[in-house]
């Protein structure tokens, strides 16, 4: 028997979010990520789960935070504009050091913008998802098997650091249809939760969940165990695919479905004889310093691939600590670089470098 | 490969991303040669992205009529029918398949045309049916699926099109296991299978192995 279904990107997220034990959604309909709450509104009645269409994404973000407090898994989807409007509670779960999945499936902006596939919100989720000194941790499949791949793992990284996890992902990843194997899913859900406002039953002192510090010297003390935290992330979850950089002169940089596209434009350059490969962020913060610092060591240039303005360009510059000339090759406001335009950004820098020799 | 009669009406309804728009326009193709006056009629409310708009040209060329909402992939995300939809009703020279947005909340906009439809009492309602969609996967979800469709849309079903599909990494075993899958939701229904797809490459090698095989071209790639 095949084990694999047909699935949607966006239901792909929703039926992984299931099985890594999520029971609380909350969403609002936007397209492109209405499937997640479609699938939502399907499934959870069956399940004894809970799915809810708030009035809008500030109340679902603030339903996330409830959940949250309770040590339960919790997720909510929305695209570009609506993660906007979730700022001010990412910022309310950062502070008061709760884990929930936050899915945006990214559409082209600023503004209302469009309904076609972009990445720039790569800033917002990596920088400034909300107010004062916080991190997202960001992950950024690059097929419908990684959006459920990584809606477990997660759920995993909120519990274990405490945190919201960003699932970064684009309209296209949303709305392609590819087939999936459910069944190897590794869950991780046995992760203790001491600080749940669980109830008492009058045995131990109250647990507090809160981000209100009037006391500066305490609100620092947060900040700097949280940040402590961070480092510890930076060091044990990074994560990120290399496709032929053993030899390479040049690396793109890309995530997502602009790396799906560089993969052909990378196939259609060997075939000319240029020695080119790719690094791939699976997470975007801890963004992967380490293979970039390398590769800058080795290659002579970089492009970087993205749905934006660009925006990952800069973390692959400090990265790479501007050792080489990197360049950026990309379509926005929805429109998505062909592998000819990518091929064509190879030959340009290949023809640049190999004048340097 | 379809020697079966059509009706006037052919209606294709289903869960969504069972594939109906890629079987309406395959469908299409294949009737031209029979039908000289034939159109496809995209009532999609749901879906801003995949619609029939999408071999706008392949129909021109083919001189298939297509009636179709203005907004189709315009990225303009509003529900909206098409301008001309009673044509579909009112002219009863003309052969038209339709292609019906996806689950009951698609399956709404055809309660609009249903009495006139159930009246003329010349259609065939077909559910388009796919068990490798993980909420279709069993013969009982799938039956849910298509009574929620016939609640909306106001027409009980009157055959099945299996189109079980993995989508490129479909091959002769999802089609041949997909039979049985087939035969149980008919069976659940009390209506006749009427074909079953598989990709135009597949098909010399499952002919005469599943009745009704229907070959279909793929038209939409991402």
């Amino acid at each position: 028997m095949s084990d694999k279904v047909l699935m949607k990107g966006n239901e792909a997220i929703a039926e992984a979010a299931i099985i890594a034990g999520c029971r609380h959604y909350f969403g609002y309909p936007i397209t492109p990520q209405t499937e997640v709450a479609a699938y939502m509104a399907k499934r959870m009645p069956k399940i004894g789960g809970c799915f809810l269409q708030a009035e809008s994404e500030i109340a679902a973000i603030n339903m996330v935070y409830g959940v949250a407090s309770t040590g339960k898994r919790v997720m909510t989807s929305s695209s570009s504009p609506g993660i906007s409007l979730k700022g001010e509670g990412l910022s309310y779960l950062a502070g008061a050091d709760l884990p929930a999945l936050v899915v945006n499936v990214q559409r082209g902006g600023p503004g209302l913008g469009g309904i076609q596939p972009s990445q720039s919100d790569y800033f917002q989720a990596t920088r400034a998802g909300g107010h004062g000194d916080f991190k997202m941790i960001v992950l950024a499949p690059a097929s419908v098997q990684e959006m459920a791949e990584l809606t477990v793992k997660g759920f995993e990284l909120a519990d274990k650091y405490r945190m919201t996890t960003m699932l970064l992902a684009d309209g296209t990843m949303g709305q392609m249809m590819e087939p999936v194997a459910l069944n190897d899913l590794k869950v991780n859900d046995s992760i203790e939760k001491p600080w749940a406002t669980t109830g008492t039953n009058m045995e131990r002192e109250h647990n507090i969940v809160n981000s209100l510090f009037l006391d500066p010297a305490a609100l620092e003390q947060t900040n700097f165990e949280r940040f402590d935290r961070y480092k510890t992330i930076e060091e044990n979850e990074v994560m990120y695919e290399e496709y032929l950089m053993d030899d390479a002169d040049i690396a793109i940089a890309a995530f997502g479905i602009a790396a799906r596209v560089s993969k052909n434009a990378i196939d259609e350059a060997r075939k000319e004889g240029i020695k080119v490969g790719m690094i791939r962020p699976i997470t975007l913060w801890p963004f992967p310093v380490a293979p970039f610092r390398k590769a800058a060591d080795q290659v002579k240039a970089m492009i970087s691939v993205e749905l934006s303005m660009g925006q990952m360009i800069e973390d692959v510059r400090l990265a790479t600590e501007c050792k080489i000339p990197v360049t950026l090759c990309n379509r926005v406001g929805g429109m998505i670089p062909s592998p000819e335009q990518v091929l064509e950004s190879i030959r340009t820098t290949a023809a640049k470098i190999g004048g340097a020799n | 490969m379809l020697m079966r009669d059509f009706k006037r009406i052919t209606l294709l309804c289903g869960h969504y991303g069972s594939g109906k728009t890629n079987v309406a326009v395959n469908l299409a193709v294949a009737l031209r040669e029979r039908y000289d006056r034939l159109a496809v009629a995209d009532l999609d409310i749901v879906n801003p992205y995949f619609r029939s708009k999408d071999s706008r040209g392949q129909f021109e060329d083919l001189g298939i009529r297509l009636i179709c909402s203005e907004y189709a992939n315009t990225n303009v995300d509003i529900p909206a029918l098409p301008q001309d939809m009673y044509a579909v009703t009112d002219d009863r020279d003309l052969r038209v398949i339709i292609d019906v947005g996806g689950d009951d909340r698609g399956a709404l906009a055809l309660g609009r045309i249903s009495q006139r439809i159930l009246e003329e009492n010349d259609y065939e309602m077909l559910a388009v049916v796919n068990s490798s969609r993980p909420l279709t996967h069993t013969p009982e979800d799938t039956v849910e699926v298509l009574r929620e469709i016939e609640d909306a849309g106001g027409i009980q079903f009157t055959g099945i099109v299996n189109n079980t599909n993995l989508g490129r990494e479909t091959d002769a075993n999802v089609v041949l296991r997909s039979v049985s899958y087939a035969e149980a939701v008919s069976n659940l229904m009390e209506i006749p299978v009427v074909m079953t797809t598989v990709p135009a490459e597949l098909f010399p090698q499952l002919q005469g192995k599943i009745e009704n095989l229907f070959p279909l071209e793929l038209q939409k790639k991402l």
